[in-house]
């Protein structure tokens, strides 16, 4: 009976889980974990910190799936893989073999390096812990600052200013998520931002918490201005977990590098999820993502892997859906970007093969929040951010992902930006092969 | 077809009962279980929104309340078009 041990609760551990469980009906399926709780949605933590669902809603499996894997759970935390010894050493002492590994050990929020940032109200948001304590502190205090950039940073400014929090969103550039955003799909949500009662403080740094009896009380600007405050949340980017990986000796990079097979640098050790560097042939190099859907996509390889699968992972266009001040956003391909003030790494719910790759530009543009913004390369749409009405996302992630020859389209493309949907709606319905004759006569009508 | 990623109103509403479905997309899922809590039928809606598959329980009236309130676009509501 194969022992296949498993270190991380998140979505690519379960994903991995299942995908052994299904190969292997007999494995012995352990996983060691920090977090106790049942398995729950983190993309979710934006949604109970907004009040839109309970926490018991986030729970992504039922007792009785749970059951059916046959999974057992150990909470501990590992301090040391001995890659060679096969097995693993928790921080009680505790000892693990195994056949197989899986460090699908995530990535962590960056700590704050400014005075005070050990105080009782310095928050960040990795976890279903850390979105309850927010959830406490909001619920008796009256003023929150939030600092940071990306996805995360502005679900934790929703979150506190629908708990009815004052919300103070300090940026350290001109403008929200330069890294992924051009200015006007920037300007969009920190209207609504604004709309909605948050004080946003452009080109804003924190100094230092200010706190008594070891509670926060105030933050300190560079600029010499004081904020009184009960809840500052910190949101600056995220690092994979590597001090396992690299302790054991593994390649690591800036995740753990991982073959194909998501196999690591040591034979029956693999790793997925946010902690994981993969290649990604259209960037031409291994990058991190911290999105949910690679998690699972390579939960489920690994763990077919780890079962014997021989299964080759292929890394998928890098594509997200997030909800920006209520504005649906997909970010899908290589959409350009700038530097970043406000994110020190990569954020959650992000991809490095977002930024970089070949010069392109904006050819489409829409209704105030109905915005479409494709980045395009020679002869093909190399990457799109789509606001809004998400009927036509779907595509064009489908024209990103096969790298489409649209060669003969993208001159009208850009004299006439208004015919996209209509082509791309005749693309999706069947009615335009993609040959470049085809394309031709569908715009000059 | 046409797909529409907010519900059809008024007489729309007749056609959709009669003519439509939820379908998810796939890949797009978070599984934050929105869909789930906002059914008035009790549908584990997550379970299908997850795999990106159509909604399939007899249940399902089509009204469209976990396409409202998916905060990212996952589900959709279709309308078959008549036959040109």
């Amino acid at each position: 009976m194969n022992r296949h041990l498993l270190v991380g609760s998140g979505i690519a551990a379960l994903t991995a889980a299942e995908s052994i469980r299904q190969s292997d009906p007999s494995a012995r399926l352990l996983m060691v974990s920090e977090e106790a709780e049942p398995f729950y949605s983190r993309p979710g933590l934006a949604y109970l910190l907004k009040g839109d669902v309970p926490e018991r809603q986030l729970r992504i499996r039922s007792p009785g799936e749970i059951e059916a894997l046959g999974l057992e759970r150990v909470t501990g935390r590992v301090a040391r893989v001995s890659a060679v010894g096969r097995q693993v050493t928790l921080a009680d002492g505790r000892k693990l073999g195994f056949d197989r590994l899986l460090l699908a050990t995530g990535a962590a929020s960056i700590a704050p390096a400014f005075p005070g940032a050990e105080l009782r109200g310095v928050v960040r948001l990795d976890s279903l812990g850390d979105a309850r304590e927010i959830l406490r502190l909001a619920g008796r205090g009256r003023t929150a600052v939030v600092v940071g950039g990306g996805s995360t940073a502005l679900e934790l400014v929703e979150g506190v200013r629908a708990r009815g929090m004052r919300t103070h969103y300090f940026m350290r550039g001109d403008r929200y998520w330069a890294r992924v955003l051009d200015p006007v799909e920037s300007g969009l949500v920190e209207a609504r931002l604004a709309e909605s009662g948050v004080r946003i403080h452009r080109h804003t740094e924190v100094a230092a918490a200010v706190g008594h009896a070891g509670r926060l009380r105030a933050v300190d600007t560079a600029a010499g201005g004081r904020i009184p405050c009960d809840l500052l949340a910190v949101a600056t980017g995220v690092r994979p977990r590597l001090e396992l990986a690299q302790e054991a000796g593994l390649a690591v990079e800036r995740g753990i590098l991982v073959e194909k097979s998501l196999e690591t640098s040591q034979p029956d050790i693999f790793a997925a999820g946010d902690v994981a560097q993969a290649y990604d042939p259209t960037a031409g190099r291994a990058v991190l993502d911290t999105l949910w859907s690679t998690a699972e996509e390579q939960g489920r390889v690994a763990g077919l892997n780890m079962a014997g699968g021989g299964v080759a992972y292929g890394k998928r266009v890098a594509r997200n859906v997030t909800c920006l001040a209520g504005v649906v956003t997909a970010v899908i391909g290589d959409v350009g970007g700038e530097e970043d003030l406000d994110l020190v790494t990569i954020t959650r719910g992000q991809s490095e093969a977002w930024s970089g790759g070949p010069a392109t530009l904006t050819v489409s543009e829409r209704g105030r929040e109905d915005r479409i913004r494709l980045r395009l390369g020679p002869r093909t749409i190399v990457g799109a951010v789509i606001m809004g009405s998400q009927s036509l996302a779907e595509p064009l992630a489908q024209l990103i992902a096969a790298r489409t020859d649209l060669s003969s389209l993208l001159p009208a493309l850009w004299e006439q930006p208004a015919s996209l949907r209509v082509l791309l709606q005749r693309f999706r319905s069947g009615q335009v092969p993609a040959g470049d004759r085809d394309v031709q006569a569908l715009v000059a009508r | 077809m046409g797909h529409r990623t907010t519900l059809p109103t008024d007489q729309d509403r007749l056609r959709m009962l009669r003519d439509g479905w939820i379908a998810s997309v796939p890949g797009r899922c978070v599984q934050c279980g929105i869909c789930s809590y906002n059914c008035p039928m009790g549908i584990d809606v997550r379970s299908y929104s997850r795999l990106g598959l159509t909604i399939d329980d007899p249940r399902c009236f089509r009204c469209g309340s976990c396409v409202s309130h998916c905060p990212r676009s996952t589900l959709v509501a279709v309308v078959a078009e008549p036959a040109a």
